[in-house]
């Protein structure tokens, strides 16, 4: 009797908090602020700089969304969140918004309630060997050692990994990014494993990255994207349709640079519809019709935000890869603006 | 026959022989070593060993230390200066990390030209409880204050942000101390809401609301103390200024505000970080658990049942969970049961936790020292007629304190290492928010020793002094003739 009225208060306080943050667009533009969760730090995805403002490819959703929503893309709050806290934070309230290099999985999309509104960035779990180990491909790691983060979908893409393969591994287990660097340089392991862009910025900063290679086989689809709480459709296509318009810029050719005499128009009415100068797309997702412009002019399109933070031109040199616009032969697809 | 005397006498020395120096083997350092660290073949094995764990250790890690560099943009160009400078697979630290950026570990976000303000909060902390850490001398406690001051002031001016208000108040201060010792008294007991408005700034008129409830609760309590008994005088100075504070406070401080608008620039706690955010908790926390941590063991020891259930309680309760069990109820679970849209500083609610946290500990260090003291002692208090809180605040409570200090300190010590714990609700503490912060820009990605070891000499730092701080309070109150 008394744990079901418990149960029953502790229900009603959900929906009620359901209720109360049903319309988070109004909530946002009240505060006047966009409460974004983040890394704590990852390198090219969100990391604060000497001067405490955050930056990275993760942090530019939130800053084109608060673009979008509020018209200044510097109105952010960022609350950097860790893999045991983000989710809390993002049911609880305290949050608008994670976008935090998470996988998106059937059971977090459905079982804890959230909307994935996109994928930011296709990743993959990979391996990183020493180059004299003598080990050229994923299959041959039978016996290893291998340092892993626990706790996260990686220990069990590798457990799952070496399942299917039939070989055996003894798992050296390690709780942070930096950690699994100091033990895998130290020697405590022989294989370092992680997804793939993490692979490709540890080697980078690695004194000889020349003497470690990252084997070709990907175990796993690891699609990273923004997410929101679930029962607020309007707020979960205000973000989702912000990013397809950053993903839609590029593959338009607008830029940061000449959003502005674009949305002057066009004769692309595609692109008059995203920009504003034909029809009110604005309006059916609640916000003014310039709002797309907004935010392509502050972070730029994906390609601009790809190439700043973590692209090619970077010291931690990710290729497009699977991030290429589908013309190109990657994955990145958005639904037309009509 | 004189010549015969003469002949036959005996020698008699008249003077002293030199002594003899002790056997090479007895004596000088070959004694000390002998006696010390090669008394036997156990010892002398040991001896070597010692010897030769600390040779492999400084031979492993001393070329680290002098391989320094200081000046670098980014771990690469570091890697590049070692290399040639002391030759290529030479492995050197990077200090070039903290040098860059070491206001992010002191300070975490907080606005740099706003920098001044947590340094002058951290003098007038050290300043205003220089009267209690030297109550035994008045000397002492000037010297310290003196220094403190100059510190402060010397750190402001090299910040290159000199505000003449702030250095006007500091020496005034001093001249406070110098002049009238016990009139600083009254800054320390302001100072908790002046460190306040110093660290999160914004109107004034805030913390002068805050203060002024305490104020109405003693004017409730001397008012209502004559008519109605100590009872109804306690409830009405628990009840008045929390009406207060609850409803009368904000509209006061808004109003106050309109119509003399009076403060400096408001920094929000998400700009808080580094030994900023460290102290900030650390001493609150301290401050604040020592008191509670005194109630809730006498409580714990009190005849009263609903009194000692709940101290039981609430102790058992708190040392049983862990803390990061309360961070996080702190941080996530209270936003379920909260009204929405209330926006409760993730700061405060993490200090009332590391508080409630910390003082569950001190009551059960209290009530060892309380468990200390002889029989007697009560029963002299009561021989004296003293009433319960005459007797625990002139006989009982100081005898306990002081059995334990050691006991105390440790918590301090151990409550302000705790408050790097708020990395797991998100709070960016100097150990591993601020260094993973650091670490996650590409330029310092891979310096993995030297942010560690910078925090920790800093922790060592405070907590050597806390602990050699409760040392000479030891010594300072030591009464028995042992």
């Amino acid at each position: 009797m008394k744990k079901s009225v418990f149960l029953g208060t502790l229900a009603a306080t959900t929906v009620l908090a359901g209720f109360a943050s049903a319309a988070t667009l109004d909530d946002v533009k009240a505060r006047g602020e966009l409460i974004c969760g983040v890394n704590t730090g990852l390198v090219g995805f969100a990391a604060p700089d000497a001067n405490g403002n955050w930056q990275g490819f993760d942090v530019a959703v939130c800053k084109a969304v608060a673009a979008a929503v509020l018209g200044d893309a510097s109105k952010v709050k960022y609350v950097p969140t860790t893999g045991e806290t983000r989710f809390t934070a993002l049911a609880s309230g305290e949050i608008d918004l994670l976008s935090r290099n998470t996988t998106w999985t059937f059971s977090r999309d459905t079982d804890l309630k959230f909307t994935f509104v996109g994928v930011n960035y296709y990743d993959g779990q990979g391996f990183m060997v020493r180059k004299d180990l003598g080990v050229s491909s994923a299959k041959e790691l039978d016996g290893a050692t291998v340092c892993i983060q626990t706790g996260t979908t990686t220990e069990l893409n590798l457990a799952d990994f070496f399942k299917v393969n039939n070989m055996t591994y003894q798992p050296v287990p390690i709780n942070t990014n930096a950690e699994g660097e100091q033990q895998y340089l130290a020697g405590a392991c022989d294989a370092y494993t992680t997804d793939a862009s993490g692979l490709a910025a540890t080697r980078a900063v690695f004194a000889d990255p020349e003497n470690h290679i990252i084997l070709p086989e990907i175990i796993s689809k690891e699609p990273l994207g923004p997410l929101v709480r679930h029962g607020d459709d309007q707020w979960a296509d205000i973000v989702r349709w912000t990013l397809n318009a950053l993903i839609a810029a590029e593959e338009y050719g607008v830029t940061s640079a000449n959003v502005e005499e674009l949305a002057k128009g066009t004769n692309n009415p595609e692109i008059n519809r995203m920009l504003g100068t034909e029809g009110d797309l604005g309006t059916m997702i609640g916000l003014d019709k310039d709002w797309a412009k907004r935010a392509i002019a502050a972070t730029g399109n994906y390609g601009e935000v790809f190439a700043a933070s973590i692209g090619e031109s970077t010291p931690i040199g990710l290729a497009r890869g699977l991030n290429a616009q589908w013309t190109q032969g990657g994955l990145l697809y958005t639904p037309p603006f009509r | 026959m004189s010549d015969l005397h003469a002949q036959t006498a005996p020698f008699v020395r008249d003077t002293m022989l030199p002594p003899d120096p002790p056997p090479a083997m007895q004596s000088g350092a070959v004694k000390w070593l002998r006696e010390n660290l090669f008394s036997g073949w156990l010892n002398t094995l040991l001896t070597i060993a010692g010897l030769a764990a600390i040779l492999f250790l400084v031979q492993k890690f001393l070329p680290w230390f002098l391989h320094s560099v200081w000046d670098a943009g980014s771990i690469t160009e570091c890697r590049a200066i070692i290399e040639e400078r002391w030759g290529p697979g030479a492995e050197g630290a990077c200090w070039a990390v903290i040098r860059e950026r070491w206001p992010q570990f002191l300070y975490g976000f907080y606005p740099a030209e706003l920098y001044w303000r947590p340094v002058l909060a951290f003098g007038l902390l050290l300043i205003a409880i220089g009267p209690i850490l030297f109550t035994q001398s008045q000397r002492a406690a000037t010297i310290f204050i003196a220094l403190i001051a100059a510190l402060t002031v010397v750190s402001i001016l090299a910040l290159g942000q000199y505000n003449v208000l702030a250095l006007v108040f500091v020496a005034a201060l001093v001249a406070v101390q110098v002049y009238a010792p016990r009139r600083l008294m009254i800054f320390t007991l302001l100072y908790p809401a002046v460190g306040f408005w110093l660290l999160w700034g914004g109107s004034v008129w805030v913390p002068v609301v805050a203060v002024l409830g305490f104020v109405l609760g003693w004017l409730a309590f001397s008012l209502v103390q004559p008519r109605g008994g100590s009872i109804l005088a306690v409830v009405a100075a628990v009840l008045v200024p929390t009406f207060w504070w609850l409803f009368a406070a904000g509209p006061v401080a808004g109003a106050l505000q309109g119509v003399v608008p009076l403060g400096i620039e408001a920094v929000r706690s998400d700009r808080f970080g580094g030994f900023v955010l460290a102290l900030t908790i650390g001493v609150t926390g301290i401050a604040f658990s020592l008191p509670i941590g005194i109630i809730l063991a006498l409580g714990r020891r009190s005849d009263m049942f609903l009194v000692k259930t709940l101290c039981v309680g609430f102790i058992e309760f708190i040392r049983g969970v862990p803390l990061i069990t309360l961070l996080f109820t702190a941080s996530l679970l209270l936003n379920y049961f909260l009204p929405p849209g209330t926006n409760f500083d993730i700061i405060l609610r993490v200090i009332i936790m590391v508080t409630l946290f910390a003082s569950a500990y001190i009551a059960e260090v209290i009530r060892g020292g309380l468990a200390a003291l002889p029989r007697g002692q009560y029963e002299a208090a009561d021989a004296l007629g003293l009433d319960y809180w005459k007797a625990q605040r002139l006989i009982i409570m100081p005898q306990a304190l002081k059995i334990s200090i050691p006991g105390i300190v440790s918590s301090f010590i151990g409550l302000f290492k705790d408050t790097t714990l708020v990395i797991f609700v998100g709070l960016l503490d100097p150990l591993k928010g601020i260094t993973d912060a650091v670490r996650a820009s590409i330029e310092w990605k891979g310096a993995y020793w030297e942010p560690y070891i910078f925090v920790g000499v800093i922790f060592w730092i405070i907590c050597f002094s806390m602990s050699r701080y409760s040392m000479y309070l030891e010594r300072l109150l030591k009464r028995e003739h042992r």
